[in-house]
């Protein structure tokens, strides 16, 4: 080694495994869907004219929600096992450091960050803490939600004695009647539309702002780091 | 219990001919979707089983299951039945009244200790002692209690009795609950509607009669062969769904021409029922039919869900009503907005820092 070379930091770290990435970008997609066609389903599209046997268009819109709802749900499967065999920084979407105390005043330093408090965020190589507790949030414990609830909704149409039955059946009386899951399956949506909204906001801004790459992270893997100070 | 008469004896000494008595037997079997071969055991069972009484209480309700009861348009079924089930009492169609009427109760329950059915229409007040629902000077609460005490099994009649229904919606001030809250070492089979339909209704009684067993339930304790499916999943007009073809106004094209009424808020998806395949009124027509949606009866709690004319109806939590489309699109756009200006104020940070970098340069140069 040279002498009086600065000792330099590394500025870039392999984060997201493709698989991960895979995931993220088709749960993307999935969610989309999702969203679109269960808005369409509870709201349905202006009266079509003519015969019935002429069209399907609520046939369609089902089907595409329940198409685009098992993709998802195969994705979260996959993506617990991924939380298993991956590397350290994909555990983050099952694990909340919630006995950490150190979790929660960087917490609070992020929502500073955001409130124009703090003149510089800290640096991350997974997700800095409100984006954990967020993805937890949302995406976990949210995702878990919506497949229960939907799976529940859809055992209504596979019937008494299916698998969808057998499993999640039980949803229905315990929250109440078909028509409470409908409408919780409902919130549940717009909780999530709100969440992309931010998501996609705050990833442009800290790709911008932040002293790390996001966006670009997300597609090739690698997060780098705009400074080498601690 | 030699001396019971089978129920075959029963119709023949009310004048029933044994052809009409076959005749029945066959339609039962077809009401029931068995074998034809279940006509000839539905006879022998009626020639040689004895009678099972059935005691039919009355709570806080409407006696809307009994107006549809006596209306079982099935042919011959509103006689036959009511003599077949040895009707033993019944306080809103039996004869005796008074101490004569209760004395049955008594009787029954000591001569056919754990061999007779108990059906109940309505449900028990709780509050003040069961004060709301006085039976024979006596809170019904207790009438029940004691009488389901040696029962074989409980038949809840319609949604009072299942549920709760009317007297139990919000703020249900006489804490009203379903049988199943009172009396809990008993199977029940719950028959929820309001009213349930008639045909369900013989339909059930038959079955337990006939076979000597409560028919199959589902997780929450109904017939799976007359509630297992929605009435979207048997609708008539279930095509105009598919296609996406909607009642968009009461007096509009599509309502006129029969579309589907899901725009209309109809709880078809949303209700377990038999109503589309069974219909009511000796199968003449069925709410969907006659053009206005279902409002969904026969589900837990349809009083407190919100608009029967609504699809997104209101959620209630922690007392407030809130519809989840008005609320999404509101904190959307909310969010929305908050991002437009965080960012703006983020940009404006920004290049002020900027500046400020600069400045620091220039002043090191």
């Amino acid at each position: 080694m040279l002498t009086g070379v600065p000792t330099v930091k590394q500025t870039a770290v392999y984060v997201y495994q493709t698989p991960v990435r895979i995931w993220h970008w088709v749960n993307a997609l999935s969610i989309t869907i999702l969203a679109i066609t269960g808005y369409l389903i509870a709201n349905p599209l202006p009266t079509l004219p003519g015969e019935a046997s002429d069209h399907y268009l609520m046939g369609n819109m089902r089907f595409f929600h329940f198409a685009a709802a098992y993709v998802f749900i195969v994705g979260f499967i996959f993506r617990i096992y991924w939380a298993i065999v991956g590397n350290s920084y994909s555990h983050q979407l099952f694990t909340l450091p919630f006995w950490r105390r150190s979790f929660w005043s960087e917490l609070v330093h992020e929502l500073r960050w955001y409130a124009f408090l703090e003149k510089e965020p800290r640096k991350y190589v997974g997700h800095n803490p409100l984006a954990h507790l967020f993805m937890v949030v949302i995406i976990t414990v949210g995702g878990l939600v919506m497949i229960v609830t939907g799976l529940a909704l859809y055992s209504e149409q596979t019937g008494l004695g299916s698998w969808q039955d057998e499993l999640f059946g039980w949803v229905i009386p315990f929250v109440g009647q078909s028509q409470d899951v409908r409408m919780w399956h409902h919130w549940g949506m717009w909780v999530i539309v709100v969440f992309v909204m931010l998501h996609v906001y705050t990833a442009i801004r800290e790709d911008i702002m932040s002293r790390q790459s996001l966006i670009s992270t997300m597609i090739s893997g690698w997060r780098m780091f705009k400074d080498d100070r601690p | 219990m030699a001396m019971t008469e089978t129920f075959y004896e029963v119709m023949r000494r009310q004048g029933i001919t044994r052809r009409s008595f076959l005749k029945f037997c066959s339609l039962t079997a077809t009401a029931l979707g068995l074998e034809p071969a279940f006509a000839g055991k539905i006879a022998e069972a009626m020639e040689t089983k004895p009678r099972t009484p059935v005691l039919w209480l009355h709570g806080l309700e409407c006696t809307c299951c009994s107006e549809s009861f006596i209306r079982s348009a099935h042919p011959l079924a509103s006689d036959v039945v009511l003599s077949m089930i040895s009707l033993d009492y019944d306080d809103v169609i039996m004869a005796s009244a008074g101490h004569q009427a209760e004395a049955i109760l008594t009787e029954i329950r000591e001569k056919y200790k754990g061999n007779y059915i108990l059906a109940v229409e309505g449900n028990p007040p709780l509050n003040q002692d069961g004060m709301s629902c006085i039976i024979g000077g006596r809170p019904f609460v207790e009438q029940l209690k004691e009488v389901a005490a040696d029962c074989k099994a409980v038949i809840s009649w319609g949604s009072c009795a299942s549920w709760g229904c009317v007297q139990a919606a919000h703020p249900n001030p006489t804490q009203a609950v379903p049988v199943h809250e009172v009396i809990t070492d008993k199977p029940i089979i719950k028959v929820p509607g309001c009213p349930p339909i008639a045909e369900v209704m013989t339909g059930v009684i038959t079955y337990m009669l006939t076979f000597d067993r409560i028919p199959e339930l589902d997780r929450q304790g109904r017939p799976k062969m007359f509630y297992g499916q929605r009435i979207h999943d048997k609708c008539y007009r279930r095509p105009h769904f598919d296609a996406g073809q909607f009642v968009e106004d009461w007096d509009d094209e599509g309502a006129r021409k029969g579309y589907c009424l899901y725009k209309m808020g109809c709880k078809g998806p949303t209700t377990y029922n038999a109503c589309s395949t069974v219909r009511w009124n000796n199968g003449v027509s069925f709410p969907i039919q006659s053009g206005h949606g279902c409002i969904g009866c026969s589900e837990d709690g349809f009083w407190d869900k919100g608009s029967f004319y609504d699809h997104v109806t209101n959620t209630h939590v922690f007392g407030i009503e809130a519809n989840a489309d008005k609320v999404g699109i509101a904190a959307a756009g909310t969010v929305g907005a908050a991002v437009t200006a965080h960012a703006a104020v983020s940009a404006i940070q920004r290049i002020k820092q900027r500046a400020g970098e600069h400045h620091e340069e220039n002043d090191k140069t």
